[in-house]
């Protein structure tokens, strides 16, 4: 968790130099459902992301520098610096797809849990979106779809209270996601998206039986988006003491303070763990920092077609 | 005078129609809170309900303008990007679009979708992308491209009295770009702008390329080649009058636009010249455009990919040459 908010506190710093580019949307605050999730997962599983994809792709092992280096635009980013922020792909961590239309990559986490369920049997598709992509015609033809042909596919509805601007309740009159899947009888839960123990222990419950053949299951994390929608939202839309509040309740801080508490580590091992992440990541930013931008010619390379 | 933006002519066209016209509403994703560009700042405030947030739902939201303006209402759906129309268009051109044909003249549609296009801002392939040329393949459909803040304000006064659907394609690299105030005023659809006078190479380019053509004119003036840049301003209905007339006197056509090339606005206006200025021409319809590959998010080669004035000023070159 400390490589994720780590990684990303220096991509919200490089953003602000110019030397991570475009449109950047941080998960600063909601790490625990990224890690606890794929906490659960098999190198056989296949993951999809949405817009605010780098805590997913980190937390299936993704190599920090090339995450970093393809939010730079750089020819040894994951995606040889075409994609970017929105766009990381991993296929070596089974991360097949994140996207900047929001909802588009639920339809494709179904289509590859199909297929998964023939060529991998207990192999489980898992796509993360947020509560905004609940109201998408792709979320809720899908959640038809999954039930009817008993996908193995994992939705995970990290639930942060917004979309962009919006409160959620201005979206819509259903207050808990997994009421949706009361509809068409998918198991569902609601955890503390900001305890990853309790979202470990969720997701483990959920993929246990999609893994025997049953399927499919909805995870819905409750957390907060601990800074703006995108990098440069001042956010003006919330009120201060709604983020003190969630502050109160960091997922990172909370996860280490708890294990310290539980006697699991000692309070110098838990500032180790944050020492080792942030010194990892500041590798990370200068290998990517050093690295050349791709050549002319990969602008016209790989188009297909 | 004082300097206005693109995004505030928008700003500014939106308030006066709904002052003007009761009918007007505005439908879209965060438009109470503005938008993520301010198109609809303020407008909440002052027009209440007749401002709606939607959730992200863009196949429905477009429907339900289609049929608010079945029902007599002037909607304006906004479609933040164009990438994202790709999920409305079913109902943009299978009901919208075609409305008033398949009625047998019944109904009218008055919809007014306002996006936007443009790349330049490392946001990557899906949020970049020029998708105007999929919407002249629609009968039906009017579709607007300003490329400056007076036709942004002015068109989209248009739009909001026209009585079929209008497409207003913005640019999003334009939004905050300034310019002298001019008294907002409708711009006629269907006109285009002679945007400089010249004699030797007529250049038709829309949108943010239309700023392109500009510059690399203003260069090539320097050395005696006088071009003249043609911004049609409207895609459908086009003024072909204006840019026929111009290759009969130059002799000489380039096209230049951001979206893809192939399959691009560009080659219509080509086919469209050979068919009705062949025997003008001195030589084949130059066209320009972004290559045959999606928006990279990497700095070097999204620069490589849009099309800028030294292109321009080249295709001039060599077709004076
Ligand atoms: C189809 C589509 N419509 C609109 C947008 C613009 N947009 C980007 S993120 C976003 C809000 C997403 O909210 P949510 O799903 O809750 O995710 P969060 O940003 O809160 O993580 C919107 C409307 C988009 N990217 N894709
Ligand atoms: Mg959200």
């Amino acid at each position: 968790m400390w490589l994720i908010r780590a990684f990303e506190e220096s991509v919200s710093e490089l953003v602000g130099t110019g030397e991570v580019v475009g449109l950047v949307h941080v998960s600063i605050g909601q790490e625990a459902s990224a890690v606890g999730v794929c906490d659960v997962l098999e190198a056989r599983d296949r993951v999809y992301s949405g817009h605010r994809a780098h805590g997913h792709v980190l937390a299936r092992g993704a190599d920090p520098t090339a995450v970093m280096a393809e939010l730079m635009g750089k020819a040894t980013g994951l995606c040889g610096g075409k994609g970017g922020s929105m766009h990381l792909v991993d296929v070596t961590h089974g991360v097949l797809g994140a996207t900047g239309v929001v909802g588009g990559t639920i339809p494709l986490a179904l289509g590859t849990a199909l297929a998964l369920r023939e060529t991998a049997p207990g192999a489980v598709a898992v796509v993360f979106f947020g509560d905004g992509a609940v109201q998408t015609g792709y979320f809720h033809e899908c959640l038809n779809m999954a039930a009817l042909w008993k996908a193995p596919v994992l939705l995970v509805c990290e639930n942060n209270g917004y979309a962009e601007f919006t409160p959620r309740s201005a979206h819509t009159p259903v207050e808990r996601v997994t009421r949706h899947a009361e509809t068409y009888g998918i198991d569902a839960r609601t955890v503390d998206g900001n305890d990853v123990v309790a979202v470990r222990e969720a997701a483990a419950a959920l993929v246990a039986p999609l893994r025997g053949g049953g399927g499919p299951a909805l995870l819905e994390c409750l957390t907060y988006r601990m800074r703006g929608h995108y990098e440069g939202d001042p956010a003006r839309y919330r009120e201060a003491s709604e983020l003190a509040e969630w502050k109160a309740k960091d997922p990172v801080r909370r996860c280490a303070s708890a294990a310290v508490e539980r006697g699991e580590l000692s309070a110098d091992d838990a500032a180790a763990c944050e020492a080792a992440a942030r010194r990892a990541v500041a590798a990370a930013v200068a290998a990517a920092r050093s690295a050349p931008f791709p050549p002319p010619s990969a602008l016209t390379e790989d188009v297909g077609g | 005078m004082a300097d206005t933006t693109y995004i505030g002519a928008i700003n500014d066209a939106l308030a006066s129609a709904m002052r003007r016209d009761p009918a007007v509403r505005i439908v879209g994703e965060d438009v109470a809170e503005g938008g993520p560009f301010g198109a609809t700042k303020g407008l909440a405030a002052e027009f209440g309900e007749r401002v709606r947030d939607t959730p992200i739902s863009e196949s429905s939201i477009m429907g339900i303008g289609a049929g608010m303006a079945l029902a007599g209402l002037r909607p304006v759906v906004e479609i933040m990007f164009i990438d994202f129309i790709t999920l409305a268009l079913d109902q943009l051109a299978n009901q919208a679009a075609k409305a008033r044909y398949m009625s047998g003249g019944q109904l009218r549609c008055p919809l007014v979708v306002r996006t936007s296009v443009g790349a330049g801002t490392r946001s990557g392939a899906q949020h970049s992308q020029s998708l105007e040329a999929w919407l002249l393949h629609v009968p039906g459909l009017s579709v607007v491209m300003p490329a400056t803040a007076a036709d942004a304000g002015g068109l989209l006064l248009s739009a909001l009295r026209a009585d079929d659907p209008v497409v207003v394609v913005e640019n999003k690299e334009l939004y905050f770009r300034k310019e002298p105030r001019v008294d907002l005023a409708p711009v006629p659809i269907g006109a285009a702008a002679v945007r400089r006078p010249g004699r030797d190479v007529t250049c038709v380019a829309t949108s943010r390329t239309v700023h392109e053509a500009l510059a690399a004119a203003d260069e090539l003036a320097r050395d005696g080649t006088e071009v003249e840049v043609i911004d049609p301003r409207t895609l459908h209905p086009l003024d072909l009058d204006t840019i026929v007339g111009s290759v009969r006197r130059t002799h000489r056509c380039v096209v230049a636009h951001e979206a893809v090339r192939q399959g691009g606005f560009g080659a219509e206006v080509a086919a469209l010249v050979q068919e009705h200025a062949f025997d003008a021409l001195d030589a084949p319809v130059a066209r320009l455009g972004a290559p045959y590959a999606p928006v990279p998010v990497s700095p070097p080669l999204e620069d490589a990919y849009l099309v800028r004035a030294p292109a321009i000023a080249a295709a001039v070159r060599s077709l004076v040459a």
